[in-house]
């Protein structure tokens, strides 16, 4: 589930609350928007795909919450990790057209 | 235009934005997009309003999917023809399974005609038999935009509006600022997918069944409720239901047993009704891998922050249930995807895909191809059957026919959602009620589910954006009577209807199950069938 909003990074742009299909946050004036329903988060890691400063981070787990580490998580380069690897950054973008999902599904 | 507080409900809302269109479509995952696109395409004004956000709402969005990309070669149309068929327990239509096919072909290459950045393979060409959700759906947003596409995001319907015998619009509230909305309109498109019961499998948690609640209320038909045993391997702790890395998978039981059977998916639930089933993906060549970390990221998502290498250690492993989005049950429809109801249209997985795969679930791949074909269908008849009508159809006096959870027919009480929600579950996910089907099992539970519509229906009832949890609950309970009143009168055990007391396929029962009602759940054969009861009576 979501569990993190990096008041460090985060511009107070609000795309989080605006694209989240479940409706996990709150808009808070002049601040970062909060996790308001982290129970209704169904980990389907779009918030991070959206979020232009990769000031968002969810956890693997869909059930429970995990309490995580902000620095390690910078320190790990994590933050960002999934948009990058779908090709949603500028230096990343050549990965989108490299979807190799076809190795798996033609004959081997 | 005939103002809102025609209807009286919403006269009394602090905030109504009214709007008016030819063809409303609610839901905004890809047959809404397609429905929205080729009714725009057709001249109609179109609203779309979807619970959550045009882009990462649905099933599909948070996916990468195949898709059935065929051209229009015998040789090669009749191959996928045949997977299909092998697998539908004949209950689908080759008539169907052709033209879907044939459908999505052509509008696959419209969409690469747009733009859209198909994967090139490692010979140059591009391949378009795999759709990334979050590239797909992004496109599709701008694409709507692009035709004038009016799309309300963050704003779920509560219900329909009918007008002179004709479903004539939806309102709903806006769930971040409050505001209430209403759209008048000639025809409604229901795109709202299908209802996996808040289980956490990958995107589905939007999918609660709302649509299958709105279309109930206006009497439509519904066809294959039963086919919604279908469930998806997860690692334990993850969301992430993707069933094709564990191909590559070995599972094993908590002594490291290896779990052998003809049908592994029954193994697995069969062992995970007993105890902990492991996983470990150890038969991934490095090309495989290589596929599945370039192709689809989100697979490593949650083995990655967990620290797990999941090709070479074993992780815990569960069945996270998937109703009838991987189901197949849903809105009974005719060809040009109208229900029977006049006005009303279904597309994606709000409508039934036993035409398209039967007994079996569509998975991604089939029903990410029905959701092309069925969207484009249903936008072009409900843009026809609002043109027919003229604009004159917002001046009809309408009215609002959502019943449960949101006018409470007794003393409204303060019902917990929550507690409805976890009873509802109590009686859909567990394996050894609904993946195992029996008489006794789903008798029991049917008596315990009527009686959750029985109390909501009196008593359930939202205020402000709880509203939404009150009705996606009236859904859920509303959808899970269909999907275990139609399942008792299957008494065989077929493709994903596993029935314990009846565990052969009998070919008497190889005909379609039709199911409806509210308060009262009816269940009977489709016309021109026969069942065996009535051939014995």
């Amino acid at each position: 589930m979501i569990e993190l909003v990096s008041a460090e990074r985060c511009t107070g742009c609000n795309i989080c609350v605006s694209v989240c299909p479940t409706n996990v946050f709150d808009a808070v004036e002049d601040s970062p928007p909060v996790i308001a329903r982290q129970g209704d988060c169904q980990t389907c890691f779009m918030c991070e795909l959206y979020c232009p400063v990769d000031a968002l981070y969810v956890a693997h787990d869909a059930n429970l919450a995990v309490a995580v580490d902000e620095l390690a998580l910078e320190d790990t380069k994590v933050l960002g990790s999934y948009r990058k690897a779908i090709g949603w950054t500028a230096d990343s973008r050549p990965r989108r057209a490299s979807d190799r999902s076809y190795l798996l599904l033609k004959p081997h | 235009m005939s103002s809102i507080s025609d209807l009286p409900e919403y006269r009394a809302a602090a905030a109504v934005s009214a709007l008016e269109a030819d063809v409303l479509v609610l839901g905004g995952g890809p047959s809404g997009a397609w429905a929205a696109l080729t009714a725009a395409a057709k001249g109609a004004r179109v609203v779309l309003a979807d619970k959550g956000f045009l882009g990462t709402s649905g099933a599909t969005a948070a996916a990468n999917t195949t898709i059935i990309h065929v051209p229009p070669d015998p040789a090669l149309r009749e191959a996928a023809f045949s997977r299909r068929w092998a697998n539908a327990f004949e209950i689908a239509e080759r008539g169907w399974i052709d033209r879907v096919i044939d459908a999505t072909w052509h509008n696959l290459n419209r969409l690469a005609d747009w733009g859209y950045p198909f994967p090139t393979m490692e010979d140059g060409s591009s391949y378009r038999g795999t759709m990334r959700g979050p590239d797909y759906m992004r496109f599709l947003r701008r694409r709507l935009r692009k035709a004038g596409v009016t799309i309300l995001d963050q704003s779920p319907a509560l219900e329909l509006l009918v007008a002179e015998g004709s479903v004539a619009g939806a309102a709903g509230i806006d769930r971040v600022s409050g505001e209430r909305w209403a759209v008048r309109a000639g025809a409604v498109v229901l795109a709202t997918g299908g209802c996996a019961f808040l289980s956490k499998a990958l995107g589905t948690n939007g999918l609660t069944g709302d649509g299958t609640l709105f279309a109930a209320e206006a009497g439509a038909v519904f066809s294959g409720m039963e086919w919604s045993g279908h469930y998806s391997v997860s690692a334990a702790f993850a969301s992430v239901t993707k069933g094709i890395v564990y191909f590559w998978g070995t599972f094993t039981d908590a002594d490291g047993n290896v779990l052998a059977g003809r049908d592994r998916q029954s193994t697995v639930a069969q062992k995970l009704i007993d105890g902990p089933v492991y996983a470990v993906l150890d038969k991934a060549s490095p090309r495989i891998q290589e596929g599945m970390r370039k192709g689809q990221p989100n697979i490593f998502l949650p083995f990655d922050r967990m620290g797990i290498d999941p090709f070479t250690q074993r992780f815990p492993v569960t069945l996270r249930y998937e109703g009838t989005v991987r189901g197949v049950g849903g809105l009974a429809i005719d060809e040009d995807c109208a229900t029977s109801v006049p006005g009303l249209y279904a597309a994606g997985d709000a409508a039934s895909r036993e035409n398209l795969v039967g007994a079996t679930s569509g998975g991604g791949g089939p029903n990410a191809t029905w959701a092309v074909a069925s969207g484009v269908w249903a936008g072009q008849t409900a843009a026809a059957f609002a043109a027919r009508l003229g604009r004159h159809h917002a001046s009809r006096k309408a009215r609002g026919i959502g019943g449960n959870g949101l006018r409470p027919t007794g003393t409204s009480r303060d019902l917990d959602t929550g507690e409805i929600v976890a009873a509802i579950q109590r009686e859909v996910l567990p394996l050894d009620k609904n993946f195992f089907r029996s008489e006794r099992g789903l008798t029991d539970s049917l008596g315990n589910l009527d009686g959750l519509w029985r109390d909501s229906a009196a008593g359930l009832v939202g205020t402000g954006p709880s509203i939404v949890r009150a009705r996606e609950t009236a859904a859920m309970i509303a959808t899970s009577r269909l999907m275990f009143a139609s399942a008792l009168e299957r008494r065989e055990s077929r493709g994903m209807h596993r029935h314990r007391d009846y565990p052969t396929l009998d070919p008497a029962q190889s005909r379609r199950l039709l199911s409806g009602g509210l308060d009262r759940i009816w269940v009977r054969p489709e016309a021109g069938t026969i069942l065996k009861e009535a051939i014995a009576s």
